[in-house]
């Protein structure tokens, strides 16, 4: 729990000032971008006034990430679709979330650990429910590892150790472009010296996408048979036989998953990279599971990892942060004055879905245009309050939308790999607009002010009585 | 005749880099609004790039162009479409006890259409729930 404020987190890099990025041309080096859980920290920023011109070693993405985050012409904030200054947004903020009775906060994958921090505190003080864009990315397999551990590793012992990769669920060329490159394919390592010669890659998936072109092996796997081909392969890991009708319900040759075992088991050092494909197909947790135990498996042959590929940018954090405060790492609820986890009673899409939040607190995230309808409808039917650069869906149907500052870009602070390593944010220029942090901490110090105002109050009633 | 087809909602390099140009974006509407089929099945339904395909389930239905998916990308009897508004609307809000809605692998029907049943814009309307008829294949929706 933190207090109101001010906060006991380090300081966050400060932006270069605005004195200095009127025209000048200025480099920042080492700078990261936050757009997918990459997160990668080398990039080099060209900017010219209030905007980044070139980002030197970027991907595709990062590169529409970093040309496409100016500053905007718009409010500080709303109120009820009016335009409003911070300090009564902040007001109005703390009234509504105050009132509410079951009041959700979600998203954070988009922000600083150091917001998510506060909105974790925030949502104590109130008793509401924290749960993070992780319920619809890979909570599935946070459900799993509870259930059966996770063989894990970082991207640094991939990078020069892995020498058999596989991609389950996922399509990395378009998602994460540059993990290839910088960690699971091509990069030459200590033990892999000759980099992609010296591995093996097979790619898991119902589609051939563009990440077939990137491996050794591509398996297409029926629709939603992931759970029978990971159990298939357990199966051959213990050295027991198989039937040939294995291929009618994985669409794998049984001849193609020995080869592949075979594979598996001859390696040093072997890593499951595996995406959404698996988490958002039926069976979701179970699919996880399976892959995690097929890892765990392997290790009594060789070494064997399994890591989920992360999505946003700091959705990692999202999880090390509720875990850290709460105990677990999404879909929980303070409102009995201890945290409780329980995904599908306290997860943002159902508490939604079933009309139950009467209020929301939501935090770079877009759940307007991504929920499933009866979420997106109850969310225009109550009271929110939004924090976004843009003005999102979700922004648009809030009672409160706060125009912030875009991490990584305007503002410091710290953002989690997908590997769980914390990677500082070297901000390119400042923004006229408040970030998440600083929205945040107003928040929870008009709570708390209100809070302790009504302790107060009741303290006197009470020595008036005794008095009297 | 509607038949039955497996969705697969994903991300693609375009969306995301016109996620970040803005949702209310020309490239980033078209990419999140234009279903991808195999073309062994646009061939069959006799649909050419850019014809409009009606798309339902027992949640909602959209009407979306389609186009055929890059050579082997897709085998027959599934779909593609980038993740958003559109593909959402497909998707129920019962989570079985997980937090995570069905996502991808949607039972879906598809047939021809002539005009859009929903804007393919990101505003969030309501989607009206469709009676699903019987499937073609064997496989039918959940």
């Amino acid at each position: 729990m933190s207090t109101p404020e001010p906060s006991n987190t380090a300081a966050p890099a400060a932006p270069a000032s605005s004195s200095e990025s009127s025209s000048e041309l200025r480099v920042i080096e080492d700078a990261t971008c936050t757009f997918c859980g990459c997160v990668c920290d080398d990039m080099v920023l060209t900017v010219e006034g209030n905007r980044i011109t070139k980002a030197k070693n970027a991907c595709v993405l990062g590169k529409a990430w970093f040309f496409n985050h100016h500053i905007e012409d718009r409010p500080e904030a709303l109120i009820d679709g009016e335009p409003a200054g911070y300090d009564a947004a902040m007001d109005r903020a703390a009234e509504i979330l105050l009132s509410a009775k079951f009041p959700l906060t979600y998203g954070l994958s988009d922000t600083t650990s150091e917001a998510q921090r506060v909105a974790v505190a925030i949502t104590d003080w109130i008793g509401g429910i924290i749960d993070t864009t992780t319920s619809v990315c890979h909570g599935p397999s946070g459900i799993a590892f509870q259930g059966v551990g996770e063989v894990t590793c970082s991207l640094g012992e991939v990078k020069n150790r892995a020498d058999y990769v596989i991609f389950w669920g996922g399509n990395p060329a378009e998602s994460h472009p540059r993990h290839f490159t910088k960690y699971s394919l091509m990069p030459k390592g200590e033990f892999v010296p000759r980099g992609r010669k010296d591995r093996t890659a097979v790619l898991i998936d119902v589609r051939k996408t563009k990440s077939a072109k990137a491996v050794d092996h591509f398996l297409q796997v029926k629709p939603r048979r992931d759970f029978e081909l990971a159990w298939a392969l357990r199966a051959l890991a213990r050295g027991l036989e198989l039937d040939e009708s294995i291929e009618e319900t994985t669409g794998i040759k049984l001849e193609k998953l020995h080869e592949i075992m075979d594979g598996m088991k001859r390696a040093k050092f072997g890593v499951i990279l595996f995406g959404m494909g698996v988490t958002m197909t039926r069976g979701k947790h179970l699919n996880s599971e399976a892959i995690l135990a097929l890892a765990r498996d392997m290790n009594q042959h060789t070494r064997w990892n399994a890591k989920p590929m992360r999505g946003h940018g700091n959705v990692t954090g999202a999880d090390n942060v509720v875990t850290w405060s709460t105990g677990f790492p999404f879909g929980v609820h303070l409102g009995s004055g201890f945290p409780r986890f329980n995904p599908g009673e306290f997860t943002a899409s159902d508490v939604l879905a079933r009309g139950e939040a009467d209020a929301a607190l939501i935090i770079a995230s877009d759940p307007m245009s991504n929920f499933s309808q009866p979420a997106r409808d109850h969310l225009a039917s109550i009271p929110s309050v939004v924090l976004d650069p843009k003005l999102s869906d979700t922004a648009r149907t809030a009672a409160v939308a706060f125009t912030v500052s875009t991490y990584g870009i305007n503002t410091g602070g710290t953002v989690y790999r997908m590997d769980d390593i914390p990677i500082p944010l070297r901000p390119a220029f400042e923004s006229p607009f408040k970030s998440d942090l600083e929205i945040l901490r107003g928040i929870e110090s008009r709570i708390r002010q209100i809070q302790l105002a009504d302790v107060s109050l009741d303290k006197s009633d009470e020595t008036s009585a005794d008095v009297a | 005749m509607p038949e039955s087809f497996i969705l697969i909602p994903g991300r693609t390099s375009r969306q995301g880099t016109t996620l970040s140009e803005g949702k209310s974006t020309a490239g980033y509407i078209e990419e999140i609004s234009t279903l991808q089929m195999a073309a062994e099945d646009m061939q069959r339904l006799e649909l050419e790039d850019g014809d409009l395909v009606r798309v339902y389930n027992d949640v909602g239905e959209i009407t979306v162009p389609c186009k055929a998916a890059r050579g082997d990308e897709l085998p027959p009897g599934l779909l593609f479409i980038s993740y958003g508004d559109q593909s959402s609307r497909l998707m129920g809000g019962d989570t079985h006890g997980s937090g995570m809605p069905d996502s991808k692998g949607l039972d879906v029907f598809l047939e021809p259409a002539t005009a859009p049943a929903t804007a393919p814009t990101a505003a969030p309307t309501a989607a009206p729930t469709a009676a699903p008829t019987a499937p073609t294949s064997s496989e039918s929706p959940e």
